[in-house]
């Protein structure tokens, strides 16, 4: 006896996997989740893919990984606010890293970031009230034989002057007025809206 | 795949390889792709697919040259001539130079390269015999520049596996432990701890696993060795790790990369899987007994995973805090089992000391420290980039010789090695010989490898307080003596800058320096101190204008404020 199944009742079993806030990003973690075996050491891990496809970790994202995991909610917190690399606030749509390893800063790199926070009126860290503009500092990005070096949407810019480099970043925002964000950020936050849409504890799948 | 598979596919890369009359080297490591190198490699293969020279003609993307600063860097072997090296190699360059090299010389022409002839491509060849290359000695990074590294086969040419074949089949993992105790290799990281000893001691813990953790956290801003090896030659990491898990009696491994190094994590990613499968990583590693897989970890971010305990605790997937020694990694270390944990750069050196022996390695360098080092030089020098010199080699020929000295007719002032770890040696020990024990009587350290010159105009207060702002930032905050101290002493170094302190100011300053130094839990803290100390020892008369004299000779500082007390009295 065989049941001829309709297109629609052979694509149901695919829906089923989907996270119950219909949101596709989820899978993307879930497929991380599986692959350490949902073990808790895998944690970073998790948090990267989790930054990664939504550009900033949410608080719901965090209880969604601990509850995943089944681990406290404060020990995912704990790890995500450790690590400079995760960041809990959704960023603009255009970022701008100013390198500040020693390479950069002997060569004034210091005076970049001022001149930055100047024009822009935040400190480095922050988003434009308008979430247009994110400017932060890096480390180092090792790009030393280059410095003074930013980032800005991720297109290297060497050898910059605090004038030169304030007016590339005037130039990109006002090319990409528009704002279509330009593709070259794969860790951007793509839909920011999208975000706010799946409030809400995420039920495990 | 056994040894004989090994030559075999070595022996069909290398023919494969002489087929080509031509091959164009591009440089595709992170310097050189910052400045355009990869449309510089999509202009050379649309150029040799328009010559239609495939045939002829081959364009290979390998990891790093050299000279960064110089970049996009092109290499162009042809058979039967000397390499030429290029620099600056823009799309249109790129596209000239298959013109010169490949379409110009027919194969019965003489196939020397006829630089002269074009003008605008002779003012981008780098001489292959400046000071920059000759005085280099390459060892960990010999196939750096001339392999593609996400190739196994290209790596497997170059002699690559040979090493773990060799130890798998001829030694005993006690034999292989006294080879490197005999090399003299000394731990990469910048401890200098010798890496046999370590070795044995893991090969002789008792664990029913163990583990090896190779160590590419690379947060010292200014140095970019690791990445560089990754990113260049991910298959020596591999094999180095495969080799000391044979040693220690350990069947898996994991690199530790840094967060902001994608393509090393993309590459390594790529070299285990290439490896796992042709068998000479995974179960029965070379049709052996031995079974090895290894894991990449990526970090996220936190300079205080380079100390091992922590970095541990980041694979165990907390919070990277460190906690106290002994119990040592080597009897304690991942999930409380005997963990080996090795600089990248350390493990790069194993396979040579293996294929060439001990006493080859340790012929090279100095009484106590052997081998070669890798520096990222950076700063205020002519020519940046990576370096691989022989231990022993004085500081003024890395920055007279291979560095090309200081742009703009200015004067050398200092050298800061270690990072925020190390110190800043001046002028007057420019004869310095660069090993572990020179460089710690300076009250600097060998560190990891990032050298930052710097010339007059370079403030050493500012210097001092931009580290001391970094280990502030980075302390994990778990001991009170470098979660306080740091923050203290960055204080006291910005009154100094501008120009609110007080002599009393600088006594407190060399007493919290002390402090710190003997009473913090890990490394980071107990070296926090180490830049102010030793600016503080070779420039005491800068920190003295700025306090007494409100006067900043290098005109970093704005020093526009005035202390207290002089408030009081006026």
């Amino acid at each position: 006896m065989s049941v001829k199944t309709s297109p629609q009742s052979r694509a149901r079993p695919r829906a089923a996997t989907e996270h119950p806030s219909g949101d596709p990003r989820f899978s993307l973690i879930d497929r991380t989740l599986k692959r350490f075996s949902f073990q808790q050491d895998a944690l970073i891990e998790v948090l990267h893919t989790a930054q990664e496809a939504f550009g900033f970790l949410s608080d719901d994202l965090l209880i969604y990984v601990a509850h995943q995991l089944k681990l406290p909610l404060s020990w995912v917190y704990g790890v995500a606010t450790f690590y400079h690399f995760f960041t809990l606030t959704p960023q603009g749509q255009h970022n701008c890293i100013v390198c500040m390893g020693t390479a950069c800063y002997v060569k004034r790199a210091a005076e970049i970031v001022a001149a930055l926070q100047q024009e822009y009126q935040i400190t480095a860290g922050e988003t434009t009230a308008d979430g247009r503009l994110s400017v932060s500092t890096a480390r180092c990005l090792g790009s030393c034989g280059l410095a003074p070096v930013l980032v800005l949407d991720g297109e290297v810019l060497a050898r910059e002057t605090p004038e030169s480099a304030l007016e590339r970043v005037r130039q990109h925002l006002a090319e990409h007025a528009g704002g279509a964000k330009p593709e070259t950020n794969g860790a951007g936050v793509r839909e920011r809206n999208g975000i706010e849409s799946n409030g809400g504890i995420h039920e495990p799948i | 795949m056994n040894r004989s598979d090994l030559e075999a596919m070595a022996q069909r890369e290398l023919q494969r390889q002489q087929a080509f009359r031509c091959r164009i080297l591009c440089c595709a490591s992170t310097p050189c792709l910052s400045s355009g190198g990869s449309a510089v490699y999509d202009a050379i293969n649309e150029a040799i697919k328009e010559g239609s020279l495939d045939a002829e003609v081959q364009a290979v993307s390998t990891g790093c040259m050299g000279p960064c600063s110089r970049g996009p860097m092109i290499t162009v072997q042809v058979n039967g001539a000397e390499e030429v090296i290029y620099e600056h190699v823009t799309p249109e360059i790129g596209r000239q130079i298959v013109a010169q090299h490949a379409a110009a010389d027919a194969p019965n022409r003489e196939a020397t390269p006829e630089v002269e002839s074009a003008p605008s491509l002779s003012k981008h060849v780098l001489p292959g015999d400046i000071p920059f290359f000759v005085k280099q000695k390459k060892i960990v990074l010999a196939n750096s520049g001339l392999i593609d590294p996400e190739r196994l086969e290209d790596y497997v040419a170059h002699n690559g596996y040979k090493a773990l074949a060799y130890a798998l089949r001829e030694m005993t993992p006690e034999e292989v432990c006294r080879e490197i105790i005999n090399s003299g290799l000394r731990g990469r990281g910048g401890a200098g701890y010798p890496t046999g000893l370590k070795w044995d001691m893991v090969r002789k813990a008792r664990g029913d696993k163990k583990y090896v953790v190779a160590n590419g956290d690379e947060g010292d801003p200014g140095a970019y060795m690791d990445r560089t090896l990754m990113e260049s030659d991910p298959h020596r990491v591999l094999e180095g790790m495969a080799i000391a898990g044979y040693a220690v009696g350990a069947e898996q491994g994991f690199i530790y990369v840094r967060g902001e190094y994608p393509i090393a994590a993309k590459r390594l990613e790529r070299a285990i899987r290439s490896a796992e499968r042709r068998g000479l990583l995974g179960s029965r590693v070379l049709e052996s007994n031995f079974n090895f897989r290894i894991d990449v970890r990526i970090g996220a971010g936190a300079f205080v995973c380079g100390e091992e305990t922590a970095l541990m605790a980041s694979i165990m997937g907390m919070r990277g805090q460190p906690i106290p020694r002994p119990p040592y990694p080597a009897q304690s270390g991942l999930w409380g089992k005997p963990t080996l944990i090795n600089n990248v750069e350390t493990f790069g050196s194993i396979a040579p000391i293996i294929q060439n022996g001990a006493e080859w390695f340790a012929s090279i360098g100095t009484a106590k420290s052997k081998g070669t080092k890798i520096f990222a030089l950076a700063g205020k020098v002519d020519t940046t980039g990576l370096i691989e010199v022989p231990m022993g080699i004085t500081l003024r020929e890395i920055v007279y010789d291979i560095g090309g000295g200081i742009p703009d007719g200015l004067a050398f002032k200092a050298a800061q090695t270690g990072g925020p770890s190390g110190g800043c040696i001046p002028a007057a020990h420019l004869d310095t010989p660069v090993d572990y024990e020179s460089l710690r009587a300076l009250g600097s350290i060998m560190g990891s490898g990032g050298l930052i010159i710097m010339d007059e105009h370079s403030c050493m207060v500012d210097v001092a307080k931009f580290f001391m702002e970094f280990c502030m930032d980075e302390s994990c905050g778990k001991c009170v003596p470098c979660r306080v101290g740091t923050v203290q002493m960055h204080r006291l170094l910005e009154r100094i800058t501008d120009g609110s302190a007080t002599m009393q100011d600088l006594e407190t300053l060399k007493e919290l320096c002390v402090m710190v130094k003997e009473t913090s839990l890990c490394g980071l803290g107990q070296s926090a101190p180490n830049p102010v100390q030793s600016t503080i020892h070779y420039f005491l008369e800068e920190y003295e204008a700025h306090i007494r004299d409100h006067h900043c000779a290098a005109g970093v500082c704005t020093l526009d404020k005035r202390p207290v007390t002089e408030w009081v009295h006026a």
